[in-house]
């Protein structure tokens, strides 16, 4: 019982990580959180949809789909909303333009879609195995691997690619990096790409796992897995993992020995104990002030 | 008509006026020094150089071109490279990848070759790294390369720096206040350090620095600039016996 909520906690975790990812690297490069990032992630989970249904297409391609359109709305509204304002106004400005990106995406899905939930066709059949003692539904195990291997194929990338070593550059110097030959804008848009696509997948992946998707589906996913960026330490890359792991974990297994009703206040109220004894996050670096 | 040459070169800030109409005419081949007290724009020039400002008035000249309003990174692949008063390397990459960052610019790299790691971009990666030891040996770093860079000492990472600049493999290399912090022999083996860079790498060098002993040793010519003007240009002998640089550099009675 209590291994079986374990891993329908690291199922939905693992959904939060896909999303906390592209907080945290946008975080990361340019201290801005993108509000309209679970607007993107709920983009994602529309554009399967609209594949599966109109060309019955697997889920493999729903979210190869779906990753590659948002890959060029996520650097779209980089470049629409958030680039005119950089280094011409506040932080505080890019974060407006980034909620109001955010109403009018989902706004916009809710005209075209209108505001009810959508049931995702059923195009994968699923067996349950029993694994050492356990049951796995084959969508959980799917969302289990795929998860696992874009996190790791992500973590390659920054860790080993010419891509990589430029992200980490910006987001440890913006202004050195253009010196030293870094397209800084192109990189940017690069991350927004990648963070994008992330969510895409999460968000195909999500919508079939609970059958559902709907306009407003961004808001508490995206509140969920900023809190999840936050609670790993944000612009850490293993932070938003391990943060969103623990948050879907421990979610779960309050539902599961609590409430249910209690699953938001849960998820908050982890939030904030562990700011007040650690407020850099899991895996946040403390930033020392000299006086 | 040199390397670098300012035309009138103004820059205002909210009603200020860190640079005055400057001129210069930097030659190729030459160490160029620019002098002046705390607040004479020296920092400033060097960021218009290095396209982080666009000058409110006059021109820039590199190689021919005008080039005020090109992006910082379009003037680095150009061949301009720069070094930082208050050092700024990337902490928390390694030697290797500081110096690494640098050669990226000039280097093609797609989006999908840099993601998938194509055979063009193997090779090419692979130049790279040769070349990279190279610079790193030539300034005594290739021993420390997998280190951060947040570990190297004082006078490493400056030159460290130099090391992330010359990647560019720039035609004209700005060094601000290299000798800051240093020691009387560790400014000797920056100096010749600076020269040798100079002959093997076939560089231009300008350079901000308040240590007089340094720039008047190394540099063939010197600027000076006081509250955003030029008051003198010259030889080092010649700048030192002119009086307004007394007055106003050294103070009046020195």
């Amino acid at each position: 019982m209590f291994i079986e909520q374990l891993v329908n906690g690291l199922t939905l975790g693992s959904s939060y990580a896909l999303i906390a990812l592209g907080y945290t690297m946008v975080y990361g490069i340019i201290q801005l959180i993108n509000f309209a990032h679970g607007e993107i992630y709920m983009f994602g989970a529309f554009a399967g949809l609209l594949l599966v249904s109109l060309f019955g297409v697997n889920i493999f391609i729903a979210m190869l789909g779906a990753m590659a359109f948002c890959m060029v709305l996520g650097m779209l509204v980089e470049r629409v909303a958030y680039r005119p304002l950089r280094g011409k106004s506040s932080r505080l400005s890019a974060l407006i333009s980034a909620i109001g990106v955010s109403i009018f995406l989902s706004t916009l899905m809710a005209l075209i879609r209108g505001t009810n939930t959508t049931r995702y066709p059923e195009i994968i059949e699923i067996h349950t195995y029993h694994l050492w003692g356990l049951d796995l539904s084959s969508l959980q195990i799917i969302i289990l691997v795929v998860s696992a291997l874009l996190m790791v194929g992500l973590q390659l990338m920054i860790q080993r690619t010419r891509l990589g070593k430029a992200m980490r550059a910006c987001s440890q110097d913006l202004d050195a990096a253009s010196l030293m030959g870094i397209n800084s804008n192109r990189i940017i848009s690069y991350t927004f790409a990648i963070g994008s696509a992330l969510a895409a997948a999460g968000g195909v992946m999500v919508g079939i796992y609970y059958n559902a998707v709907w306009p407003y589906m961004g808001t508490m996913a995206g509140l969920k897995a900023f809190s999840a960026a936050v609670l790993g330490g944000i612009g850490s890359i293993p932070g938003a993992m391990i943060g969103g792991l623990t948050l879907g974990v421990l979610e779960i297994l309050g539902v599961a020995y609590l409430s249910s009703s209690y699953k938001d206040a849960i998820a908050f109220g982890i939030l904030i104990l562990v700011l007040i004894v650690r407020p850099q996050g899991i895996m946040g670096q403390k930033i020392t002030k000299k006086v | 008509m040199g390397i670098l040459s300012l035309e009138g070169v103004s820059q205002e800030f909210g009603g200020l006026l860190a640079l005055d109409e400057v001129r210069l005419e930097v030659e190729a081949g030459k160490i160029f020094g620019i002098i002046g007290p705390n607040g004479a724009g020296k920092t400033t020039l060097f960021n218009i150089i290095t396209g982080i400002y666009t000058p409110t008035a006059g021109q820039v000249i590199y190689k021919e071109e005008a080039i005020n309003g090109l992006p910082p990174y379009e003037l680095a692949r150009r061949g301009i490279g720069r070094t930082f008063q208050n050092i700024r390397l990337f902490n928390k990459l390694s030697v290797l990848d500081n110096v690494k960052v640098g050669f990226h610019g000039v280097t093609k790299a797609g989006f999908f070759g840099a993601i998938l790691g194509l055979p063009g971009e193997r090779r090419e990666e692979k130049s790279i790294d040769s070349r990279a030891h190279h610079l790193l040996e030539m300034v005594g770093l290739d021993d420390k390369r997998m280190e951060y860079a947040d570990n190297l000492a004082y006078g490493e990472q400056r030159r460290l720096e130099i090391a992330r600049a010359l990647a560019l493999d720039p035609s004209l290399l700005l060094l601000d206040e290299p000798a800051a912090g240093m020691n009387a022999s560790e400014k000797l083996s920056l100096m010749s350090f600076i020269r040798e860079i100079r002959d093997k790498e076939n560089l231009t060098i300008l350079l901000v620095e308040h240590d007089m002993n340094v720039v008047m040793n190394i540099c063939d010519q010197i600027a000076v600039l006081d509250y955003g003007r030029k008051i003198a240009d010259g030889p080092p002998e010649q700048v030192k016996n002119d009086p307004r640089v007394i007055q106003s550099y050294l103070g009046a009675e020195a």
